[in-house]
């Protein structure tokens, strides 16, 4: 099968960029290298190409009652103009997607899924809409071919952003000026002629924004986000800075952290599960294990000694001959050491417990923290 | 961005040179590898004493993203180990072909270095 390029492929080979296979998709690993670019976003600005991801439309006075049932998260807490993150699950609780959900307009909500769930999300999403008994007032709009999207991230970002979308937000929270915006907070700005919806979110624990662009616009916006990004030093970013930066933070990532045989709550994320708000697909699954307590957790690391850096896959050991797997591992790019996310038992699922994860055969000693694994100063 | 390629060495296709003198070779990675790699995070090395073939994993380097086999291009006993690279492993980005070098073997059939690449056909391996 070949693989999908996004509306920015032709900007990342002129860049330089190395091109890797994710999800299905060809997308940069790293322009300059993982470390610079992962420091560039931690200390500057950096931007990185997310139109791999999906978009889905959901609209219709029914399209609040049909999400809210089909997602974790309490969608009735949106005024317009936010978003949150949630979870699709499956009846036995395991997670289908995760992904944010925006309301845009009084019915109309924007989902941004994974990429490598596009499929089975809208699948999921047609299965349960089919069976809904309002389906006639909702609409489903699977829009992932006709947008893209970038992520602008980083603590110099807020100096530049204004100049590419400049003035008043058109739709979704009305502010003045785009960072005006507060976290989770989306709204449209017209760039090219087009309208761009704007979130201040993001998946690498800085400050930033997320840009939702039509396809045919993502390059221009791209490459004036390069124009105007260099009085905050942005540099473009790969997936592999992503991906360490998401991990120092204990982002999760669809398919190692969450996956169709894992619960939210099971990966520490119960936070976004609400259980007051009615039925929702899975939700008898999840109160079992709010109730009874989840088998295992998802667990934050860190190498305690000189070692390689744990990798996903690997066994971890905890006491008691208790064992689990890692998930995500990294070398730290912000700490300097080896550092991950696993499941083990409940039981030793303990910040502050000595665990040694197995590498090549050789075992080497680490220690659960807290999450996330890495704090800004 | 074009990477160096010394005339003095030989090259395996996996990318690790070689430097004879006398009976033993230096091995190392070569800039290309380490253009490839970027960002050595951590060097696993033999133990001296080792006997190792050409052709056989025996070292492992590790970027952020990945782990990746080394291979003696020679075969032969492990004489001496590169201390620093394990403890500096950014000298294989900094110093493929000097400080960053890996380890050296005892040859024990020296006519196979001759089977090795040389410079040129390495330089044609990676379209430098």
């Amino acid at each position: 099968m070949s693989l999908r390029r996004t509306p920015l492929f032709a900007a990342h080979q002129r860049l330089g960029g190395k091109l890797i296979e994710f999800g299905g998709w060809e997308m940069p690993v790293q322009y300059s290298g993982i470390v610079d670019e992962h420091l560039c976003v931690r200390k500057a600005a950096g931007l990185f190409d997310i139109s791999h991801m999906g978009e889905v439309f959901v609209e219709g006075p029914m399209a609040e009652v049909f999400l809210n049932g089909v997602l974790g998260n309490d969608l009735r807490k949106l005024v317009v103009g936010q978003g949150q993150y949630t979870h699709l699950c499956n009846e036995r609780g395991g997670t289908v997607d995760d992904l944010y959900a925006y309301r845009i307009a009084e019915s109309q909500y924007l989902l941004i899924i994974n990429a490598s769930r596009i499929e089975s999300d809208v699948a999921w999403l047609r299965a349960q809409h089919e069976a809904f008994p309002g389906r006639d007032q909702v609409r489903l709009d699977p829009a992932s071919d006709r947008y893209g999207a970038v992520a602008i991230q980083g603590p110099r970002v807020v100096e530049f952003i204004g100049q590419v979308f400049p003035g008043a937000s058109e739709a979704g929270t009305a502010v003045s000026r785009v960072t005006d915006l507060r976290k989770n907070e989306i709204a449209a700005w017209r760039f090219g002629g087009q309208r761009v919806w704007v979130g201040r979110t993001g998946y690498t624990g800085e400050d930033g924004f997320e840009a939702v662009a039509p396809s045919e616009t993502v390059e221009a916006l791209w490459d004036r986000l390069l124009a105007v990004g260099h009085i905050g030093c942005l540099q473009p970013c790969g997936l592999g800075a992503r991906d360490t930066l998401r991990t120092e933070v204990c982002y999760p990532l669809y398919g190692h952290e969450l996956d169709e045989n894992t619960s939210p709550l099971e990966a520490g994320l119960g936070a976004f599960v609400s259980f007051d708000k009615g039925d929702f697909v899975g939700r008898a699954a999840l109160w079992e294990q709010k109730i009874q307590g989840v088998a295992r957790k998802c667990v934050a690391f860190q190498m305690t000694g000189k070692s390689a850096p744990p990798r996903p896959g690997y066994a971890m050991y905890a006491d008691g001959g208790a064992t689990g797997t890692v998930a995500s591992g990294t070398q730290s790019p912000s700490l300097g050491v080896g550092i991950g996310l696993g499941y083990l038992p409940a039981a030793a699922a303990v910040p502050g417990g000595r665990i040694e994860i197995e590498i090549r055969g050789g075992r080497y000693p680490a220690e659960i923290v807290r999450k996330p694994i890495y704090r800004k100063a | 961005m074009s990477s160096q390629v010394p005339n003095d060495l030989r090259y395996a296709k996996s990318h690790e040179w070689v430097r004879v003198h006398e009976d033993v070779a230096t091995v190392g990675i070569t800039d290309h590898a380490q253009h490839e790699l970027t960002d050595v995070v951590f060097v696993e090395l033999p133990n001296v004493g080792r006997s190792v073939k050409a052709g056989e994993a025996c070292a492992v380097v590790e970027s952020v993203k990945t782990a990746s086999d080394i291979y003696s291009p020679v075969t032969g006993e492990v004489v001496a180990v590169n201390k620093a690279v394990s403890e500096s492993p950014a000298l294989v980005n900094s110093a493929p072909f000097g400080d960053g070098w890996f380890f050296k073997v005892k040859l024990s059939n020296a006519p196979e270095v001759e089977g090795l690449l040389t410079p040129e056909a390495y330089r044609a391996q990676i379209g430098a």
